[in-house]
């Protein structure tokens, strides 16, 4: 295994960095903040090994870690650059929340269905488990995901920091569409309102043919029940729509002629753009692509062979082909893309680099199914404006020096 | 006709599948004292309004009481959201400038949302604790603050639906398709 020390210094540089990159000097593995790894390792070939448990636990040197940005009206983002694979860990999977986590008894849960249908109904749990089920992976993602990376950037930004309010579960559930039949949807019916049960009573108006085309009523997340954090014990899934429309704890839906005009849909999640106008029910997530390695705050300890890696997503389709430039988008590279390559859900690319030590810049892009190709900042900027705000999916760029840090950068 | 087709095949022989279902009867009728106790929403054109009415000098009592310690005293301060603002006037120029503030005045399209919203989710420590005649009051004194209403209207379940916000013609649905352009 030539490259296996290779792997382990990447590794030490990975978690150092959680503790800011110039620690990597200072701190070998075992002084990663906050982690109490056991400080003698005996030769596991000489004792007998730890027994059977009930539950499983990461390993002792492993500690990815979501960053919470704001209380229970905030976010947390999920470590992009500890993760490898599409799947994200549920404990992991980025959190948006407007008024806390509710604590939710399913034995009591109800889901009520009424409005424009012939039979206004209430589902339990049981219920829904009993329907058809099936189960995807998809994406989901705040639309406010990479705004820090849009105006006024710092270099010391990480795939978390700009990108953490995205991640990917199997979903598990009953199509919204199997309801719909069931309780039987009037003409004239064009919108439907979905309802949490939190603090909020968080509401938004969905168009119904989402819910003819794709929609889940998801009680499964990456093969257990979805996670308190994460809508339990039931939520909306619209694969490839921004993560605000996917209600988590769904109490109610109800099908109207017309939207609703919630806040969240109005005075939130509107898009303003240059020409003096707000954009609304922006509900689609177009084509972006992230590098999660190498990124700030790795440092690359040597020049040499590196494998640039990254995730790529639309929520119009499946990415088609992201391409990787290591010299500031002169020319660029198609990268590999690891199967399964799948419909609105994180694709991973990657791109082996044979660094030369010298100062650059590297960038990806994605280009989905429609032909839509990832933006440039500039473009994105002539397109919506400077002050825009939501869905930005520009490129975003890495400058990598000569002492092997890499930093976020804006420009390339 | 297919789908029937199926479950009859599937109830014959007694075996399983995957068949297009049309009705499987899981769940049960909802009640109308259920529907009632969660059909909370309030649509632009009013549907869904309850009795009940309020002006600003009553919203600004319950204001001072309720919201001032989290909107600031006349609803610029915060720390949180800032409720009350028209500028900039004229242009709509958010999507232009990061520095703008969006408050009610100057951003949100439908007075209804209001009403909706405080009845809902506010406030953020006792939500849905709310009157209606509280409510009422509480838009109303939103919507004279921002120069919308006067001092002395009623804000009720006919009025509330008539107030038309600055910012309403501003509001146009998304034109992203997919495809090469860029928008």
């Amino acid at each position: 295994m030539e490259n296996a020390p290779l792997s382990r210094r990447v590794l030490l540089a990975s978690v150092a960095g959680a503790i800011g990159a110039h620690a990597l000097r200072k701190a070998g593995v075992a002084q990663v903040a906050g982690s109490a790894p056991p400080s003698q390792v005996p030769d596991p070939t000489k004792v007998p090994g730890a027994p059977l448990s009930e539950l499983g636990r990461r390993s002792p040197f492993e500690r990815p870690r979501r960053i919470p940005v704001g209380g229970a009206q905030g976010s947390s983002l999920a470590p992009l650059q500890d993760l490898c694979g599409i799947v994200t860990p549920a404990d992991l999977h980025f959190e948006r929340h407007h008024a806390g986590v509710p604590a939710i008894d399913p034995s009591r849960y109800k889901l009520l269905i009424h409005g424009m249908v012939e039979r206004p109904t209430v589902f339990d749990l049981a219920d829904l488990k009993r329907f058809p089920s099936v189960s995807h992976l998809y994406f989901l993602e705040c639309s406010g995901n990479g705004g820090a990376g849009y105006r006024g950037a710092r270099p010391d930004l990480s795939p978390q920091l700009i990108d953490g309010l995205t991640s990917t579960s199997e979903w598990t559930g009953v199509p919204l569409a199997t309801l719909l039949r069931e309780v039987g949807v009037k003409p004239g019916a064009k919108w439907l309102l979905a309802e949490g049960e939190d603090a909020a009573v968080m509401a938004r108006s969905i168009p119904i043919d989402k819910a003819w085309d794709d929609a889940l009523i998801a009680y499964g997340q990456n093969g257990e029940a979805v996670r308190p954090e994460q809508g339990y014990p039931a939520r909306l899934v619209l694969p490839g729509w921004e993560g605000n429309t996917n209600v988590k704890w769904l109490r109610r839906i109800e099908v109207a002629d017309a939207p609703f005009m919630t806040r969240e849909e109005t005075s939130k999640y509107t898009d303003p753009l240059g020409d003096g106008t707000a954009r609304m029910f922006s509900f689609a997530i177009d084509a972006k692509s992230i590098i999660t390695f190498p990124a700030y705050p790795v440092v690359l300890p040597e020049p040499g062979w590196w494998e640039i890696s990254g995730i790529a997503w639309s929520g119009r389709g499946r990415i088609t082909r992201v391409d990787v430039s290591t010299d500031g988008g002169r020319r660029w590279t198609r990268a590999e893309l690891q199967a399964p390559v799948l419909p609105k859900c994180h694709t991973r690319f990657r791109c082996l680099w044979n660094w030369n030590g010298s100062e650059t810049t590297i960038l990806s892009r994605a280009i989905d199914e429609t032909g839509y190709i990832q933006p440039t900042l500039e473009q994105l900027r002539a397109a919506r404006g400077v002050g825009t705000y939501y869905h930005f999916n520009h490129i975003r760029t890495w400058r990598v020096r000569r002492d092997g840090t890499v930093l976020f950068g804006l420009e390339g | 006709m297919r789908s029937t087709v199926a479950m009859v095949v599937l109830a014959l022989v007694g075996g399983c599948g995957r068949a297009e279902h049309a009705r499987l009867g899981f769940g049960r009728p909802a009640t109308t004292e259920e529907i009632r106790a969660w059909d909370l929403d309030v649509m632009p054109d009013g549907t869904g309004l309850p009795p009940g009415s309020g002006t600003p000098s009553q919203g600004a009592e319950i204001y001072g009481r309720k919201c001032a310690a989290c909107h600031g005293r006349t609803g610029v301060e915060g720390p949180f959201d800032r409720l009350v603002g028209r500028e900039p006037r004229q242009g709509f120029p958010f999507g232009r400038d990061p520095r703008l503030v969006r408050t009610v005045g100057n951003f949100w399209p439908y007075a209804t949302t209001l009403y909706d919203y405080l009845n809902r989710a506010m406030p953020l420590t006792a939500p849905g604790s709310l009157k209606p005649d509280e409510v009422y009051g509480l838009v109303a004194f939103l919507l004279w603050r921002n120069e919308i209403i006067t001092d002395t209207a009623v804000m009720d379940a006919q009025t509330l639906p008539r107030v038309v916000m600055p910012a309403r013609a501003r509001f146009v649905v998304d034109n992203r398709r997919g495809g090469p352009e860029i928008r």
